[in-house]
């Protein structure tokens, strides 16, 4: 490296250094601002996500009652305060669709993607700056879109995140008129978002990574998110013709999923299935990724197998597109077909319990440090156990006869989704949140955060697996209308009050992010003496990411506990003597 | 084991079936998870941080990953065979009906039509009741489920057996029930804001009471039912 090259590549990123406010906070090209904007949009629709699960959580435990505290919500959405069904099956609507498509995937794919992939790859901005901008804004619109709906007359989208048609498809079923169809505009305009960011991350992983970082010298996150990025691509479009198909339906008189025209309501399903199950892989690989990252890092220790950890990651997201009909096994779909579902889907669980195996074989012989990130890291792993093994029982054709459709379903996508994902996310905010904002966020309250809601959590999502083996269907407004279900309303209660704790620690999370922002600990260069390129340069990295020439790297992310060094970590662009010799 | 776990009470031939499968999957799930949150929580305690020490440096090892690998397929595997032959019984094929019945979902009731004496339905002696399915014990139903607007899901759950409905489709499914008395039947897939109170029951009865059932109920037959009209939100919630 030699100083002249450095001044000359920090003279050029240094007029970057003198755009405005808009330039910098709002209309950015910077990709770790967009990263940032992201995580804020998705914690702010978190925030509506989570109060609408507690609506319905106080609907389940004490139905048709006055919800405290909410009697100034006007009708016809509330009745002095008590929830009526449509407004009980618009907030489950919406609660999935904005916690999935406004949320976790903006998490995960839009603020980490954004915010990693050029850090940890060596490159100093993404490869379409300005298309990663349009990216952030259009999705940004579509969520403007989705809330927007709730004002309309009829209210929002009543027919479930999955929208079946052709219950969707008329709004005299649903006496949702435009609600419905501004969630598929939305959903569209999100899609279009999504595109961008794909085409994004792929182009700048597979041509901006920095000297001598080959493919399987990536960190494992970056490897999912790439993973991703293929998945996503390949998947929207078919999304998107779904909802252009729905949205003629409703305004254009056409009858592709409405049988009086002789339309095919099961199209609907497949076209929404076959972009849904990898969409559902979208939701957890990156989380695996940063899992992965953060077990290593704190375990002291090269993560466990990291080529089968990529091969599983890339196995599953081929088996993905092999699967979608086990959502659709009582649909009406030949039986025999769904026999072959059913054997795709039993395959998948192979790569998922390898890369379990991996995680567990990281931490022997460790020296673990039990961080907030870490603690979230192992909450995400056991939890994913639980959350995938359950997938077992409905995954077996004739069990899910009897389970699909209850509240299994529900308990084993949230042990997926919030026990995987969603702790995924808080462990990967708490790690990367120092080269985010140049700050360390609060052990003590991320370890208070962490114990309530893995408590919280437990106690709200487990019992729902009782509950679908009662046979407690999902979606219902009103569990106590039937005999069969009177045994489990003490049930019921339990979980709602449970989810009121979850929901209310979330503010602990939120606040330890906003307070850390202004009172944290700053942050040194590499405060948890990881490998990867990120941990190369200050907290927060300046534009450009590198203040002097980009790194180089000479060997894979995990050397932890290398013998080659005294210190229990050995960085990737760290330049040793033997490693010189052999890179010449 | 079934019932501490809140099964409702199996009436189905079929329904051991799937709960046997059931039981097959919890117990090696069970285990499984145990093996696994054990082995966890001893490394999270066994190799936790302690100064001067440092870790061991292992990148992986391919044996064990193979035969992890292996095992984790022969046990899906086999569970899935398993469920493939139970999985044509009640699906694929199943035992030649005794008794037969139409039933037509609707926003928000259920519609049985029994086809009368002559075993056919769409004539003059078809008899369709709101809400009440009446069957007799120890004979092979078949029904063919069809629906007028949206999909719906015939579930019973004492009957193991969901099925959706799905309009512009004829689906047939079988059934025996081994108990009389009188069970529940729930709309499993969401199909409006009256979702939740589509519900109707199933009377299982003896073969001399079911007929009894008969003779009465086509001596007096019910008013029939309101031709299908277009569901309306109910009152305030319509939209303008």
């Amino acid at each position: 490296m030699s100083s002249t090259a450095a001044v000359a590549a920090h003279g050029a990123h240094a007029e970057h250094h003198a755009l405005g406010f808009w330039r910098t906070y709002i209309f950015s090209q910077d990709h770790k601002m967009i990263g940032k904007q992201f995580l804020f949009m998705a914690l702010f629709m978190m925030a509506i996500g989570g109060l609408m699960a507690m609506l319905m959580r106080w609907e389940l435990a004490f139905p048709e009652t006055q919800v405290p505290g909410f009697q100034w919500v006007p009708e016809p959405f509330m009745y002095e305060g008590a929830i009526p069904p449509n407004t009980y099956n618009a907030m489950f609507t919406m609660h999935a669709t904005i916690m999935i498509f406004f949320v976790v995937i903006p998490i995960l794919v839009g603020c980490f993607g954004n915010f990693l992939i050029p850090l940890m790859i060596g490159a100093r901005e993404m490869a379409f700056p300005k298309l990663n901008m349009l990216s952030f804004w259009v999705g940004a619109v579509a969520g403007v879109i989705m809330l927007s709906s709730f004002f309309v007359p009829g209210g929002s989208a009543a027919s479930g995140w999955t929208s079946y048609a052709p219950l969707s498809a008329l709004a005299i079923y649903t006496g949702v008129d435009w609600g419905q169809n501004l969630w598929c505009i939305s959903i569209i305009v999100l899609g279009a978002s999504s595109l961008m960011g794909s085409i994004n991350y792929i182009t700048t992983i597979v041509n901006m990574r920095t000297q001598g970082l080959y493919f399987f010298r990536l960190p494992l996150v970056i490897w999912s998110l790439f993973i991703t990025a293929i998945l996503m691509l390949l998947a929207l479009p078919m999304l998107t013709t779904a909802l252009a198909l729905l949205l003629f339906d409703r305004i254009g008189g056409t009858h592709f999923f409405l049988p009086s025209g002789g339309g095919e309501p099961l199209l609907w399903q497949h076209l929404f299935w076959f972009f849904g199950q990898p969409e559902i892989y979208v939701m957890i690989l990156p989380a695996m990724g940063i899992v992965s990252d953060i077990i290593a890092t704190f375990s002291r220790k090269p993560i466990f197998g990291y080529r089968t950890m990529a091969y599983a990651m890339v196995a599953i997201a081929v088996l993905a597109w092999t699967e979608w009909g086990q959502h659709m096994l009582q649909s009406g779909m030949d039986p025999a077909l769904g026999a072959g579902f059913m054997f795709a889907t039993m395959i998948v669980a192979v790569p998922a319990a390898l890369v379990t195996f991996n995680w567990l074989g990281t931490l022997y012989k460790g020296n673990i440090r039990y961080t907030a990130a870490m603690m979230n890291a192992l909450a995400f792993v056991a939890m994913f156990v639980i959350g995938g093994m359950s997938g077992i029982w409905m995954a077996s054709a004739p069990v899910n006869m009897y389970l699909h459709s209850t509240y299994f379903v529900v308990a084993h996508i949230h042990y997926v989704l919030f026990g995987g994902s969603l702790f995924g996310i808080f462990a990967g905010i708490t790690y990367w949140y120092p080269k985010m904002f140049g700050r360390m966020m609060n052990e003590t309250l991320g370890k208070i955060h962490f114990w309530i809601t893995f408590v919280t959590f437990n106690c709200t999502f487990f019992p729902m697996y009782i509950l679908g083996m009662a046979g407690h269907m999902r979606r219902i407004y009103n569990p106590q209308q039937y005999d069969f279900l009177k045994p489990i309303i003490p049930i019921n209660e339990f979980i709602s009050i449970s989810s009121f704790v979850l929901g209310a620690a979330q503010f602990l999370f939120l606040a330890n992010i906003v307070w850390s922002c202004f009172k944290g600990a700053k942050a040194a260069e590499n405060p948890w003496r990881a490998n990867t390129l990120e941990w190369t340069t200050p907290s927060p990295p300046p534009h450009g990411n590198w203040p002097g020439t980009a790194p180089i790297v000479y060997r894979g992310p995990y050397e932890f506990s290398s013998p080659e060094v005294a210190e229990d970590y050995l960085p990737q662009s760290l330049l040793l003597k033997r490693s010189k010799a052999a890179a010449d | 084991m079934l019932e501490y776990l809140y099964f409702p009470h199996d009436i189905s031939t079929f329904g051991p079936q799937v709960d046997w499968l059931f039981e097959l999957i919890f117990w090696i799930v069970i285990v499984v998870w145990a093996v696994v949150m054990i082995a966890m929580l001893v490394l999270m305690i066994r190799y936790r941080a302690r100064p001067g020490r440092k870790a061991q440096y292992i990148e992986g090892n391919s044996r064990l990953e193979i035969i992890w690998t292996m095992a984790t397929a022969a046990i899906l595997l086999a569970v899935a065979f398993m469920s493939r032959s139970t999985w044509a019984d009640i699906k694929e094929h199943g035992p030649p009906g005794q008794v037969f019945y139409l039933v037509n979902g609707k926003q928000f009731n259920w519609e049985f039509t029994y086809p009368g004496p002559d075993g056919k339905f769409g004539t003059k002696h078809d008899l369709t009741i709101e809400n009440e399915l009446h069957v007799p014990v120890n004979k092979v139903v078949r029904i063919d489920l069809t629906s007028k607007d949206v999909i719906h899901s015939f579930f019973v759950p004492n009957l193991r057996l969901k099925q959706d409905v799905v309009p512009g489709h004829v689906i047939q499914v079988w059934f025996e029930a081994t108990e009389t008395g009188q069970y529940e039947i729930a709309c499993a897939e969401l199909c409006g804001f009256g979702h939740s109170g589509m519900k109707a029951d199933l009377i299982v009865q003896s073969q001399e009471d079911f007929d009894k059932w008969l003779k009465d109920t086509y001596a007096h037959p019910p008013a029939p039912p309101a031709p299908a009209a277009p569901a309306t939100p109910p009152q305030g919630a319509s939209p303008k």
